[in-house]
């Protein structure tokens, strides 16, 4: 009894598999559909990168800080698109841009360090 | 007969001719425990032969103060894990200065993350210095939350604007500027136009044989822009101050050593106390630079600064932790 119930759960085991390997197809084409509407955009070295992002309109943007110091992402338009807390390191920000346009930003804390996310 | 340790930094401007010229070449760097030996009357100089018995008081018409910078207190990574123990160093190393300092100048970036507690125990290490007042400016780092409301109420209550403010000691005149707010994207440190404003009404009466010393966070000369190592609007506040004989500039944030002398200007950053930071464009970033553990005292360091009356200009001591 106990082996061939181990037996059928080996089976179904090896049948889920073989379905996920030919589901595996769709579901990239899922997990892709996934990626476009999140994008990322590391902090090291004190720089963006990439400098600029380009996104389509509803992407959520998260910025990673890799660096061993603070710095934080502040839209420059006026009023504040966007305005993260400090961020120390492995700490993250997330955005969502649902109107597209040019948005450009900078470390307040460092100012020279500055990035442009294009939404379209 | 007093000894430079070989750890310290000498810059003595007291005298003109040969020893000034010699010291306008060098540019001293302490970023890896290397140091350049002024040349010329150091040892001779008035300020230290002056320099009597381990814990004198500074006499009349002297006056004796320190300089730390950049204890960023809350950073914990590798390049130091225990900022509060280096800032202890540096408190032992102030009272154990030849001259008891009147006071302690702080040129910024007291805390790492402006959190309260950051600040609470930078002010807890320094009630163990032998001077008793501490003089603040701001670094970026202090002022990352509400527009630095915290910072101002802690240490700028009275002063004007974001906490610019000025007092005299002994015949020297005291002015500390914060040029860490209200940053522009793609920009370096800035002043603004109420400081400046405020900056030229506060010397406009005083007398030009007055000393002059400015303390502000980034540096007011350019040091490396790439870097945000300036200040755009500092040629502006310098040029009131022309008329003076001495003016002396310290500033911080860059985490080294580093002098420029400019007509009557000298311009003086101070190490750290906390972690040291590239050269100008020797790494890819400046951010905090790691050196072997047994290397990092001698990268860190604090600034004594004396001035005798009389004398043209004050005299700068530099000396690591180690």
């Amino acid at each position: 009894m106990r082996r061939s119930v181990s037996f059928a759960v080996l089976a179904a085991a090896l049948a889920i598999g073989s379905l996920a390997l030919g589901l595996s197809g769709n579901h990239s084409a899922l997990m892709a559909q996934e990626k476009a509407s999140s994008a990322e955009v590391k902090i090291d070295n004190f720089c963006f990168s990439p400098a600029t992002l380009t996104v389509s309109a509803g992407t959520t943007v998260t910025w990673t800080n890799h660096d061993d110091i603070p710095h934080t992402v502040v839209s420059t338009d006026d009023p504040r698109a966007f305005k993260s807390k400090v961020l120390d390191t492995d700490e993250k920000f997330s955005f969502t841009f649902s109107k597209s346009g040019t948005f450009a930003y900078f470390c307040s804390i460092h100012p020279k360090m500055t990035g442009k996310i294009v939404v379209q | 007969m007093f000894e430079k340790k070989k750890d310290e930094l000498v810059h003595d401007h007291n005298h003109d001719g040969v020893e000034r010229r010699g010291f306008l070449k060098c540019m001293a760097w302490a970023g890896t425990g290397a140091f350049c030996v002024m040349k010329g009357g150091v040892l001779n100089s008035y300020s230290f032969s002056r320099l009597p018995d381990p814990g004198a008081k500074a006499e009349t018409g002297e006056l004796s103060f320190v300089q730390i910078s950049d204890s960023h207190m809350g950073f914990n990574k590798l390049a130091n894990p225990d900022v509060a123990g280096t800032l202890q160093i540096a408190v032992s190393k102030i009272n154990a200065l030849s001259v008891s300092p009147e006071f302690i100048l702080h040129t910024g970036d007291i805390s790492h993350l402006s959190k309260p507690e950051e600040f609470d125990t930078v002010e807890q290490i320094l009630k163990g210095a032998s001077p008793k007042d501490v003089f603040y400016v701001p670094g970026e780092h202090d002022v990352l939350n509400d527009d630095g409301k915290q910072f101002f109420e802690r240490y700028g209550k009275g002063n004007s604007g974001t906490g610019w403010h000025s007092f005299d000691k002994e015949g020297v005149h005291f002015i500390g500027l914060v040029n860490v707010m209200y940053l522009k994207a793609g920009g370096l440190g800035t002043l603004g136009h109420d400081q400046l404003a405020w900056l030229e009404k506060d010397v406009k009466h005083l007398k030009h044989s007055t000393p002059i010393v400015i303390f502000a966070h980034i540096p007011l000369w350019s040091v490396y822009p790439e870097w945000g190592w300036g200040t755009e609007d500092s040629a502006q506040a310098l040029s009131y101050l022309k008329k003076f004989g001495s003016v002396t500039v310290l500033n911080g944030h860059i985490h080294q050593t580093m002098q420029k002398v400019e007509g009557n200007v000298t311009f003086h950053t101070a190490a750290s106390t906390a972690f040291p930071q590239p050269q100008p464009g020797k790494a890819d970033s400046p951010g905090p630079m790691k050196v072997p553990a047994e290397q990092l005292k001698s990268v860190l360091g604090i600034t004594d600064v004396n001035y005798v009356q009389g004398q043209h200009a004050l005299a700068v001591v530099d000396s690591s932790l180690a």
